[in-house]
């Protein structure tokens, strides 16, 4: 990892003992960041554009079935295998430790999905249209993205770009919990915590320290921004 | 001119020098040398103009199918997520593979000094050429938004930015650049004085295009000396290019974190890999050549002999390639690379079977007979096999690994659409119009390297010296 050169290390927390798998963070991210609206075809052929997605798994067998829940989203790897291999660099590191993703400069190789171990990336192989009245919900800080290119998580970048204006303005840093993307705001279980990794008093910070924690593909050694934590243990299944 | 040496080759100026393997029948004199093998250059049948007429109809459908794929997205692919690069990027790795032709066959057996290359050179490096070509083609077509390719190419631009040379596809964009002007530059001094030679013969437009083209050859002795170091210098350059582009190919794969592409042995395997499809392409294309031009004379069974110990070889080394990155990946049995592998073998059975029969089975048996390999309709089957298993490869490669990679949650499968066969179904007719361009507009058999020949053959030994014997009808 390199030296981060801002204050600033977003990062979030995700308790599984806490997802109820409701969904409520996958449709709060549709409606934040203009991610386009799939047709049930467009689902069937493993082109939907969720940036965030439920993975849904089955443990045990019948009667005694659990079920066990995973929200993926971009893990904001420090060590990004997506970076590295875009030859135009639209996926690129900024210095809050995000992996941004610019779409304009994109050319739409797909490498980058090609190289993300979490399979997070998603490509826009439709043009998307909203329709009457949707497109009135478009967000006017975004960008919507054109067919061709790639796009991704970016942990509402909107809103943090946002929050640091205000804190600028007021001369001071941004607080801890007063920002945070839409899939953390819109946890009905708090089961996402969103915050700066380096501050060590911030709440994200030190849930992360949890002897529950773990990260997604940890061996592969993208260094990733997102906690995961997860008791053993029957009760949490 | 060139004929100007003349060089007599009489019948038992050549018996008394046994020593000398004959690889065309008679040795001949040089007018009936051009007469034959410029006949090829004569104005086109009806036939031609049928064939010329049905490749281009291919091409048309294929560029058909990338506009409608450019005016409506990259939706009419059949990729998905996690399938994101499939038969384009196949057809890519298969033309790169291609083009190790000419390198191969004329450029390492030139330094060799193999003489049974010399007729088959011309048709080797021009497939170079166009394969590669075509190739460099497919990075272009997949991409989600064509029209600002540019974004690749290193040049000052108003975005302040250049490319990004730690992505392995820049790599790419280089070194097919560097080999598409090699092996172009290869090609075209190789046919220097063939061309002069055509333009003393033409008239007309031609005669323009060829006094264009010749730079004004006369044939001089220092001329040769110059171009025989040219020659030499140019194959020993262009043998680690082929090389470095067929090990970037293969990095675009091997340095990734995709379980079964990251993998040490591509670049190697990937080298070879691309050499036997070479190999197998320019038998292929001799026996058309061949027949098409009848020149049964200089494209002997003796070539097909030696080209199909090349195909064994090299047939042999691929199969060890092979061997070694799936034992080494069933020995570790590390769950997520297994899993790959044993998806690709139970969802690709059929192909796999192929694959494994046209790469090595077939070559690696029948290659060991002399008599099949002598034979044109088995260095048909076998050769053709061979591209077609070589194509599979680079499929199963790409595929299987991005459908089942590290989160099993977005498992995929990837079928093939319309648009992308008929887009590589064009490229493959596309290489065809070019050749056929290609071999009615240039001499496609090396006359110069064959008339060489022709006059080390009617060298006479005289105790330890060699004498060339200097007596003919022209």
């Amino acid at each position: 990892m390199e030296k981060l050169t801002s204050p600033y290390k977003w990062g979030m927390v995700i308790d599984l003992d806490r997802c109820t798998g409701c969904g409520a963070c996958v449709v709060a991210c549709q409606a934040e960041n203009n991610v386009g609206i799939c047709e049930k075809q467009e689902i069937s052929e493993g082109r939907n554009m969720h940036w965030l997605r439920i993975e849904r798994f089955w443990v045990g067998e019948y009667p005694d079935v659990r079920v066990r829940f995973l929200p993926v989203l971009c893990q904001h790897c420090h060590d990004a295998p997506c970076e590295p291999v875009c030859p135009v660099y639209a996926s690129y590191h900024n210095p809050d430790g995000l992996n941004g993703q610019i779409y304009s400069r994109c050319v739409g190789t797909r490498y980058c999905g090609n190289n993300c171990p979490y399979a997070v990336r998603v490509f826009n192989f439709y043009p998307h249209e909203w329709p009457k009245p949707l497109d009135n919900q478009l967000s006017p800080d975004i960008t919507v993205r054109s067919r061709g290119v790639m796009e991704k998580c970016t942990f509402c970048v909107q809103r943090i770009r946002r929050a640091k204006e205000e804190a600028k303005g007021e001369d001071r840093p941004v607080r801890d919990g007063e920002v945070q993307p839409a899939c953390a705001q819109t946890c009905p279980a708090e089961a996402m915590v969103f915050g700066n990794l380096a501050d060590p008093r911030s709440r994200v910070a030190r849930l992360s320290r949890s002897p529950r924690r773990f990260k997604l593909l940890e061996h592969l050694g993208t260094h990733p921004s997102v906690y995961y934590l997860k008791g053993g243990g029957r009760e949490h299944v | 001119m060139y004929e100007s040496h003349s060089l007599q080759a009489s019948h038992n100026s050549h018996e008394t020098n046994g020593t000398y393997e004959n690889y065309g029948t008679n040795v001949k004199t040089a007018t009936e040398l051009n007469d034959e093998l410029l006949s090829s250059l004569a104005p086109p049948s009806r036939r031609w103009y049928l064939l010329v007429f049905l490749l281009g109809a291919v091409v048309a459908w294929g560029l058909a199918a990338f506009t409608w794929q450019v005016t409506h997205g990259m939706y009419v692919t059949g990729k998905n997520r996690p399938v994101m690069w499939a038969l384009y990027i196949t057809g890519f790795v298969f033309w790169v593979g291609l083009s190790h032709s000419g390198t191969m066959v004329s450029a390492i057996l030139r330094l060799s000094q193999a003489n049974w290359r010399r007729p088959i050179l011309r048709a080797a490096e021009a497939m170079t050429v166009f394969s590669i070509t075509v190739a460099g083609l497919f990075p272009l077509i997949h991409l989600g938004r064509n029209w600002i390719f540019y974004y690749l190419i290193p040049y000052p631009n108003q975005r302040g930015l250049w490319p990004n040379f730690r992505s392995a596809l820049l790599w790419d964009v280089t070194a097919i650049t560097s080999y598409i002007i090699g092996s172009s530059l290869f090609l075209y001094l190789g046919m220097l004085p063939d061309l002069a030679l055509v333009r003393d013969r033409s008239q007309g437009w031609r005669r323009t295009l060829y006094t264009i083209l010749a730079m004004g050859w006369r044939g001089t002795a220092r001329e040769w000396v110059i171009y025989q170091k040219a020659s030499t210098l140019m194959a020993a350059l262009i043998i680690p290019v082929a090389v470095s582009v067929h090990s970037i190919v293969a990095w675009d794969f091997a340095v990734t974190v995709v379980p079964g592409w990251h993998s040490t042995i591509f670049p190697p395997y990937f080298v070879i890999g691309a050499i036997l499809s070479g190999v197998a392409a320019v038998i292929t294309l001799m026996i058309i050549i061949r027949k098409a031009f009848r020149l049964e004379e200089y494209l002997t069974p003796l070539h097909f002999d030696n080209m199909g110990k090349l195909l064994l070889v090299i047939s042999l080394l691929w199969a060890y390639a092979y061997f070694v990155e799936v034992q080494t990946t069933w020995y570790a049995h590390e769950p997520i690379e297994w899993e790959v592998f044993s998806f690709m073998s139970g969802r690709y059975t059929p192909q796999l079977l192929i694959m494994l029969l046209g790469n090595a089975l077939l070559p690696i048996t029948a290659m060991c007979f002399k008599r099949l390999r002598r034979s044109i309709g088995m260095m048909l089957v076998v050769s053709l096999l061979v591209n077609v298993a070589m194509f599979i490869e680079r499929f199963l490669i790409i595929v299987p690994s991005l459908s089942h990679k590290n989160m099993p949650f977005v498992w995929g499968s990837y079928h093939p659409s319309l648009v992308e066969v008929s887009v590589n179904l064009g490229a493959l007719a596309g290489f065809a119009l070019l050749y056929t361009l290609f071999a009615k507009l240039f001499p496609i058999v090396a006359i110069s390297d064959v008339r060489e020949l022709e006059e080390r053959q009617a060298e006479v030994r005289l105790g330890r010296a060699r004498l060339s014997s200097i007596a003919g009808k022209d």
